[in-house]
């Protein structure tokens, strides 16, 4: 087995504060991996961490010669700005970015890479309408268009189902299995522990520590979700410095 | 007739063509980047900006006199450090853009007041600051028209960076470092626009020709590069129709320009074909579903 992802004693926070506490372990290339736990157990801060845009308070992530570029990373609550003027299309496009870079041609075979990337997630025949005009789950598979032409190695979803209805996560989730069998490595944040349960082959269940890591049906049981409930949420104020020994 | 009324003047006169060609120059310069300032929400920071040049002039005109090269210099070395130095600081820190500028153009404006009023008041110098449509000259003419053409050909090199940055910021820092650069050299451009405007056509018209017509533009496309387009023709159209009614009409020019940008506004708000009040109020049946 050889690693896409290497966490090392990994501690990543705010201001100091650890929302992800001394987490060990390593992801396989080519795994479909969940990351389940309360709100603020620290899934967007891993995910924050893996990308890049967090940098860790101690320990470090390993991507295994994986350039940081060439990871895609569809955050919670992407900062997109839909009443800017721009087609679905030209949004979508964005994706062969890495390819086209800043000046790059858009030509035959670029066209028909997206064209085929908007029939995958069923948006054909909306080329051309302003984003602004889409609703919540047509906007969410647009950006897995994206993520389609983006055709990254690592995939990093984080609550990619959020507010979307069964039929979009039905079709949406059937591209994950798709980049599940082109041995690319999927993480994906979830809430819903039946959709974990029936596609994720491994979770990492996580309540700032790692509570536990492994084969799904093993890591979901119910002692574990209680501990992982039990968690507590808010920063003590008077924390000392954390003093385990690495 | 029609002659006389609309070509007359620029046949007959030497600084109403120089004056013109300055405001089209501005106009294929200043209206892209107008559109761009309006899509980031940073519709008034024309306005800051131009405020924030002043000591730059100022310093110049205090070392050099009355010289075009020192003051556009000074004016341009105060613009870039000031956005900049914002645009640095609202990256690195969890300020917003706009209050960076604001706190970086108030230093500079108290700043330049200080500098102006320990020269002393001269009214020449407010008279250069404030600039003069109908007194450009050739190295004025030539400075507006470089400008002109550096923005082009700079917007054209940076455009993809600029929209992602504008659309999904968040993606664009994923996938690539060119967000920062293209950023500064945006604000750059802002700078550079606004003070070939200020030197040679006066604050007003500068800020005015760069943010009227693109607010316009909304009125009348969906998408941005027709939205530029429409900015363009429309900074275009003001300036020669501005120019034709202050001659006939002997007002000044600068803020004549400016109103009839004003009108153009006024009846887009109105009959603009995207989301124009008119169409608002007339009532309409819903499409089949």
């Amino acid at each position: 087995m050889t690693a896409a992802l290497q966490f090392r004693d990994l501690t990543l926070g705010y201001d100091r504060h650890p929302a992800v506490h001394h987490l060990d372990g390593a992801v396989a290339s080519g795994a479909l991996m969940a990351v389940v736990g309360p709100n603020g157990a620290g899934k967007s801060t891993l995910f924050k961490g893996i990308v890049g845009v967090l940098k860790p308070l101690a320990g470090h992530i390993d991507l295994c010669g994986v350039r940081v570029r060439d990871v895609a990373y569809l955050p919670q609550a992407a900062e997109i700005d839909r009443t800017f003027p721009i087609s679905v299309y030209d949004m979508v496009a964005m994706g062969l970015w890495r390819k086209a870079g800043l000046f790059g041609g858009i030509g035959r075979a670029e066209r028909e890479t997206i064209h085929h990337a908007m029939m995958a997630v069923g948006l054909s025949g909306f080329e051309d309408r302003p984003i602004g005009t889409l609703s919540g789950g047509q906007m969410q598979r647009a950006l897995f268009a994206r993520l389609l032409l983006q055709d990254a190695r690592v995939i990093v979803l984080d609550e990619p189902f959020n507010a979307i209805d069964a039929k979009t996560v039905a079709d949406l989730v059937d591209l994950v299995g798709r980049w599940h069998g082109e041995k690319r490595t999927v993480i994906a944040a979830l809430h819903d522990l039946d959709l974990v349960k029936a596609y994720f082959p491994e979770t990492l269940l996580l309540a700032r520590e790692p509570v536990a890591w492994g084969n799904t049906a093993d890591v979901l049981t119910a002692e574990n979700l209680l501990k992982a409930r039990r968690m507590c949420e808010a920063f003590d104020e008077q924390a000392q410095a954390c003093v385990v020994a690495a | 007739m029609l002659y006389d009324t609309l070509i007359a003047p620029f046949a007959d006169f030497e600084f109403m063509r120089r004056a013109l060609v300055g405001t089209f120059a501005l106009a294929f310069g200043a209206g892209p980047i107008g559109v761009f300032l309006m899509l980031r929400r940073m519709s008034l920071i024309g306005d800051a900006m131009s405020h924030a040049i002043l000591p730059g002039a100022a310093i110049g005109f205090m070392l050099a006199g009355l010289s075009l090269t020192a003051m556009a210099g000074g004016g341009l070395i105060a613009g870039f450090v000031i956005a900049v130095g914002a645009g640095l600081i609202s990256r690195a820190t969890e300020l917003k853009e706009d209050a960076s500028l604001a706190a970086f153009f108030l230093i500079s404006l108290a700043l330049g007041v200080t500098i102006v009023s320990l020269k002393g008041t001269n009214v020449d110098l407010l008279h250069f600051l404030f600039g003069s449509v109908l007194a450009v000259d050739d190295p004025t003419l030539i400075l507006i028209v470089s400008i002109s053409t550096v923005s082009l050909i700079v917007l054209a090199l940076i455009w993809r960076p600029l929209v992602l940055e504008c659309v999904d910021p968040g993606f664009l820092r994923s996938v690539s470092r060119a967000g920062g650069p293209a950023h500064i050299a945006f604000l750059a451009l802002v700078v550079m626009n606004l003070v070939g405007g200020f030197q040679a056509l006066g604050t007003l018209l500068a800020v005015g020709i760069m943010m009227l017509p693109a607010v316009i533009s909304r009125f009348w496309a969906r998408d941005i590069t027709a939205m530029i387009a429409v900015a363009v023709t429309c900074a275009a159209v003001s300036g020669y129709a501005g120019l034709v009614i202050s001659y006939h009409a002997n007002l000044p020019s600068g803020p004549t320009v400016i109103l009839v940008a004003g009108v153009l506004y006024a009846v887009s708000v109105i009959i603009g074909p995207v989301g124009g009040l008119l169409w608002q109020a007339l009532p309409q049946r819903h499409l089949e579903a």
